[in-house]
């Protein structure tokens, strides 16, 4: 029976405030670290656990932590990216909202690790909650000494302050979050320089999800062989792959009986998150497809629900990624149809503008998809659908940051998954014209006039 | 002649907008904070305050203009409602339900998502994922989150808008 870690204090009373956290053992990792290991010594730590970021990307985050230039004269910062904007995603909402401290532990000791004077929360707008009891935590820390100048009395400062963003998605790049916290418009930055070199004010720059500190802190309190006991070990036959280890926080909703936030080992396959957790399909129904890490990876369908939740099940089932693990069921009654009209909805008004391929690719599938839902479809449209989504984002090379990809995939996946319905509803809705192929005038009164 | 003549932020606010600057080695990353701190005073973030801004962070208006124009989430024109509702139309609550509710509630206040009701009691405003999925369809009203929305619960929520003492 898995016991839950990060989830472990959520369900007490005042659970968000400094007394209860320290009650359970909160702040006992820092008070150790501090005491008995050096920054290298943490950051070690963390790399040979082969913990992977949580916000989407899993790029390793010792390995991020590694290209900090050493021996600099500083300041370093360290961002927390708590702009959870990916629909479907709701997990820093819940630890941050439920446990701050546990956030700030783990930031607290991340800051130490990379050398950081100051951490900046990038808190998404919506998220007014997290924002109260957040500021509570960061108030009780300094006025119990565990932030500001020497924590704990030892030769480590800190500050913690929260940034608010302003309601968009692209603040959750981590470059882009760097523009935003800068006072800019949330452009990403073309990579390299990446932030470890040349970040926020141009000093060297960690980025890390709120999910992803609060692992360093059970890392470094139970051990790395602890963290590596869960989860799915490297492919033997890829050197390049550091495997899937650790707890995850699995987001589960859409129809399901039990949507919620629950905590298991990485790599439970979908259909135990939905099953076992979320109480299988409403209302008795089957599901048609599940979204299975927030919405830019794209589907799954019924038939590929045992893919495993870890960094490589989902691209194997020719998904995006394992994302954010954020699970989104979709039953056998619910139209793909308005999936994929949601979610170009969703893209094109996310898409910063900065790179001409998302931001036209964006809003040009989005008014296909407009037309084929109000019956002016033709199949003919389902390959340019395709065209535009295989050639929009970091993969095929032509923006600059990923959320071209995150709009291609739910395209690819919702129309080479679920064809036939596409074929058969443009059939349906539009029988005399859905064999044209000489260009159609874009529909009156669309909804992209509203787009902004 | 009176210093303060002509201007729209008081001096509190002013204030408000210089307790950030501290956090940041530049004024220019005090900007998302100063506009939050005029758009909850006012309700809206009219031009004449683009300036003051830009004076206080020691940037050009365009400046302000330009990032305060990037987010789509600041109002320019008119003050917004006295509250306003932030309604998920993200795909977990669309799967949900979320489309027709926010209609029944904009057909009940008389508006257009986007628009503010005329005695500026509320705006509603179609917002992306609240990350309220697991009590979808989800609302966002100020600092209240309405969860499992039904039919039933935006009318008790329209009722208790009225009438306004």
């Amino acid at each position: 029976m898995y016991q839950p870690v990060l989830l472990a204090n959520i369900e007490k009373d005042n659970s968000h405030t400094l007394a209860v956290y320290e009650a359970a053992g909160g702040y006992r990792t820092l008070r150790r670290v501090l005491k008995e290991m050096s920054p290298a010594e943490v950051a070690a730590a963390v790399q040979s656990s082969n913990l992977r970021g949580r916000g989407g990307a899993g790029f390793p985050t010792g390995l991020k932590w590694s290209f900090l230039p050493k021996d600099h004269p500083g300041p370093i910062y360290l961002c927390v990216n708590a702009d959870e904007s990916e629909p479907g995603t709701f997990c820093n909402r819940v630890l941050m909202e439920l446990d701050p401290h546990q956030v700030l532990e783990g930031t607290i000791l991340s800051g130490y690790a990379t050398r950081a004077s100051t951490a900046y929360i990038y808190l998404r707008y919506e998220y007014p909650l997290s924002l109260r009891r957040l500021q509570q935590a960061i108030d009780e820390c300094y006025r119990a000494g565990l932030l500001g100048k020497h924590v704990l009395g030892s030769g480590y400062s800190l500050d913690v302050y929260i940034h608010r963003g302003a309601a968009a998605y692209v603040c959750g790049e981590e470059t882009g979050l760097i523009e935003s916290l800068e006072g800019k418009r949330a452009w990403p930055r073309i990579k390299p320089p990446f932030p470890a070199v040349e970040g926020l004010f141009r000093k060297p720059t960690v980025v890390n999800n709120v999910e992803t500190l609060a692992c360093v802190t059970h890392i470094l309190d139970r051990g790395v062989d602890w963290f590596r006991s869960m989860g799915t070990p490297p492919d033997p036959n890829d050197p390049r792959d550091p495997g899937s280890f650790g707890p995850k926080l699995y987001c589960l909703s859409g129809h399901v009986s039990r949507p919620g936030c629950y905590e298991g080992p990485l790599g439970l396959t979908c259909r135990e998150v939905i099953d076992e957790f979320g109480g299988g399909v409403w209302k008795g129904r089957k599901a048609k497809a599940v979204v299975p890490g927030g919405l830019s990876t794209g589907l799954l369908t019924a038939g590929e629900l045992d893919t495993r939740l870890d960094f490589t099940g989902p691209v194997q089932a020719g998904c995006l990624g394992l994302g954010t693990a954020g699970v989104i069921v979709l039953d056998e009654t619910y139209s793909m149809i308005d999936f994929l009209h949601n979610s170009c909805r969703f893209f094109a008004h996310e898409s910063c503008g900065q790179c001409t391929p998302c931001r036209e690719g964006t809003r040009w599938a989005l008014e296909m998809v407009e037309r084929i839902k109000a019956g002016r479809g033709r199949i003919r449209d389902l390959e340019l659908l395709l065209e535009i989504a295989d050639t929009i984002g970091i993969i095929p090379g032509t923006t600059i940051c990923g959320l071209a990809d995150g709009a291609a995939w739910p395209i690819k996946n919702a129309i080479r998954k679920f064809r036939d319905e596409f074929e058969d509803y443009i059939r349906r809705t539009n029988p005399a014209g859905y064999g044209v192929t000489e260009p159609v005038p874009a529909l009156a009164g669309s909804s992209l006039a509203n787009v902004h | 002649m009176n210093p303060t003549a002509g201007r729209t932020l008081t001096d509190e606010t002013r204030e408000a907008i210089r307790a950030y600057f501290p956090r940041y080695p530049t004024r220019q990353a005090a900007l998302l904070p100063a506009l939050h701190v005029v758009n909850e005073r006012l309700g809206y973030v009219p031009p004449e305050t683009v300036v003051e801004i830009a004076e206080l962070l020691e940037l050009a208006p365009a400046e302000v203009q330009d990032t305060l124009s990037f987010y789509g989430f600041f109002a320019q024109d008119r003050p917004q409602g006295r509250e306003t509702v932030w309604f998920c139309q993200s795909c977990s609550c669309a799967a949900r339900g979320s489309e027709g509710l926010l209609v029944y509630l904009c057909e009940k206040l008389g508006i257009r998502p986007g628009q503010t009701t005329p005695d500026r009691r509320v705006t509603v405003r179609a917002a992306e994922c609240l990350g309220a999925c697991d009590s979808a369809p989800a609302m966002l009203v100020d600092d209240v989150l309405h969860k499992d929305l039904t039919g039933e619960k935006i009318d008790r929520f329209v009722e208790s808008l009225n009438p306004e003492p």
